[in-house]
């Protein structure tokens, strides 16, 4: 139990986090793309790319909310021993990780203000599977348009209507990873 | 190299930058506040492209920095040195070769390609505070997109002197949203920012913002129908490699009114002059 805790985290920080970072930088700026990262070895039931995105990204400033299954004592033990990241509720979170099902409603995250809109949640979405098909992107950082396999529709274009306002989201499947920021189209 | 944590900053710093980064990339043209640091150079020697290359660079990179186009003055060396000290990258000063480039007031002429991210430095990020000077109320004028008083300046331009009089930091719109600085470059590199292969990351160090435009963004210089907006140069040949499509620097050669246009961009004249294209002046 402890020892699951210590282990799992980046071996070597400084480097493996500039990678993961890039992949997670590649997946924001082209929607669509598949990036692959690891570097992480979480406890079930995160995966490792939702695993080295968190230890990428979050610290003791940055509230994560850990939605459904992910709450568990394994996963909020290792996140306190590798981050040190608060825990909170969906209202006042900047991250929030979870299967699709768990992290609704949308409407519990902050979207950020007029002024600030960068002060809203990216949602780390743990899916079963991540492809290159299904619903098509159209937007800033795609070419022509991008496919990519979304757990549903209505929610990413009603949270695109609210840009410049929205949340981000990532997409995360064992080691592969995707992104859908709030300026992308979806149909 | 030992002495400093991989590219000099500190872990939770680079993770408060790259936080700020993404949220830019979602948000197109937004200038995003962030904690920058204070750096080992002063401000306006680029601190705050320093800090996102610093947050973005991996060990794998090739660095190229460019200051005014040029690989090899002061602000450029230096920069480079400080990355091969800091984060042991190999650098170069091909824009084909680099996978990193940190830029001071150009794009490089060379069309950049998909696996490339340009890190501009920038001295004042927002494009209205020339004329509002309250950061409350230009936040507010960009969340209404009021930016009537941007065009009333290009039109006071035109009233003064015949034309859009401004030549460099041309303000541009972002994704019909934000109206954004692309920083001091001139704005004959401006139709370059749009539909770029390239991430383009914009760090302004002083003044604590980073903003950014994802590849293939749509970026629309401000202009009005009857004054189209038009990227100029001077109009002449470079001296040294003959090239008439690159953006020139008027340097002066004697104290008798001599002088003659090079290319800015020192790479892509060298890499001109290599394969055997010669100016008027070339010797």
């Amino acid at each position: 139990m402890q020892a699951q805790t210590l282990s799992g985290g980046f071996a070597d920080p400084a480097i493996q986090s500039t990678h993961a970072f890039r992949s997670v930088m590649e997946a924001m700026a082209r929607p669509g793309t598949i990036q692959n990262i690891n570097g992480a070895e979480p406890p079930s039931p995160l995966s490792a790319a939702a695993g080295s995105v968190l230890l990428t990204l979050c610290d003791t400033e940055t509230p994560i909310y850990l939605a459904g299954a992910a709450d568990c004592e394994a996963v909020r033990t290792w996140l306190a021993f590798h981050t040190g990241a608060p825990l909170t509720g969906p209202a006042h979170c900047m991250f929030a990780i979870g299967s699709w099902s768990a992290l609704a409603p949308l409407s519990a995250y902050p979207i950020g203000t007029p002024e600030y809109p960068d002060r809203s949640a990216t949602l780390i979405v743990e899916c079963p599977e991540l492809s290159p098909s299904g619903a098509t992107l159209t937007g800033p950082g795609i070419k022509d348009s991008a496919a990519l396999s979304l757990p549903e529709l209505r929610a990413f274009q009603s949270n695109r209507a609210l840009f410049p306002l929205g949340l981000d989201f990532v997409f995360t499947c064992e080691n592969g990873l995707a992104a859908l920021p709030r300026s992308t189209e979806v149909s | 190299m030992t002495d400093y944590n991989f590219a000099y900053l500190d872990e939770q710093t680079k993770r408060m930058i790259r936080r700020a980064i993404l949220k830019g990339l979602a948000i197109p043209g937004y200038q995003v506040p962030f904690a920058s640091r204070e750096m080992p150079m002063p401000y306006g020697w680029g601190t705050g492209g320093v800090q996102v290359s610093a947050a973005v660079l991996t060990p794998e990179d090739r660095f190229k920095v460019i200051d005014q186009g040029a690989d090899d003055t002061t602000n450029a060396v230096s920069i480079r040195t400080f990355f091969e000290r800091t984060a042991g990258v190999k650098t170069t000063t091909k824009t084909t070769d680099a996978s990193v480039i940190q830029t001071r007031h150009r794009i490089p002429e060379e069309p950049l390609t998909e696996g490339q991210i340009l890190v501009y430095q920038v001295p004042i990020p927002e494009p209205l505070r020339f004329l509002e000077p309250r950061e409350s109320e230009t936040r507010k004028m960009h969340s209404l997109e009021e930016y009537g008083l941007m065009h009333v300046k290009l039109y006071e331009d035109i009233s003064r002197h015949g034309h859009i009089a401004t030549s460099y930091a041309y303000p541009v719109k972002v994704e019909g949203h934000y109206v954004m600085d692309p920083s001091p470059i001139p704005k004959f590199d401006n139709p370059k920012l749009g539909d770029m292969a390239a991430i383009q990351l914009f760090g302004a160090g002083r003044e604590q913002r980073i903003y950014a435009l994802p590849p293939y963004t749509e970026v629309v210089s401000l202009d009005f129908d009857d004054h189209p907006f038009e990227a100029s140069k001077a109009d002449h040949p470079c001296g040294l490699c003959g090239a008439e499509d690159s953006y020139l620097d008027e340097v002066i050669v004697d104290d008798a009114g001599g002088r003659m246009f090079v290319c800015s961009d020192t790479d892509y004249c060298e890499a001109r002059q290599a394969a055997g294209h010669r100016g008027k002046d070339a010797a």
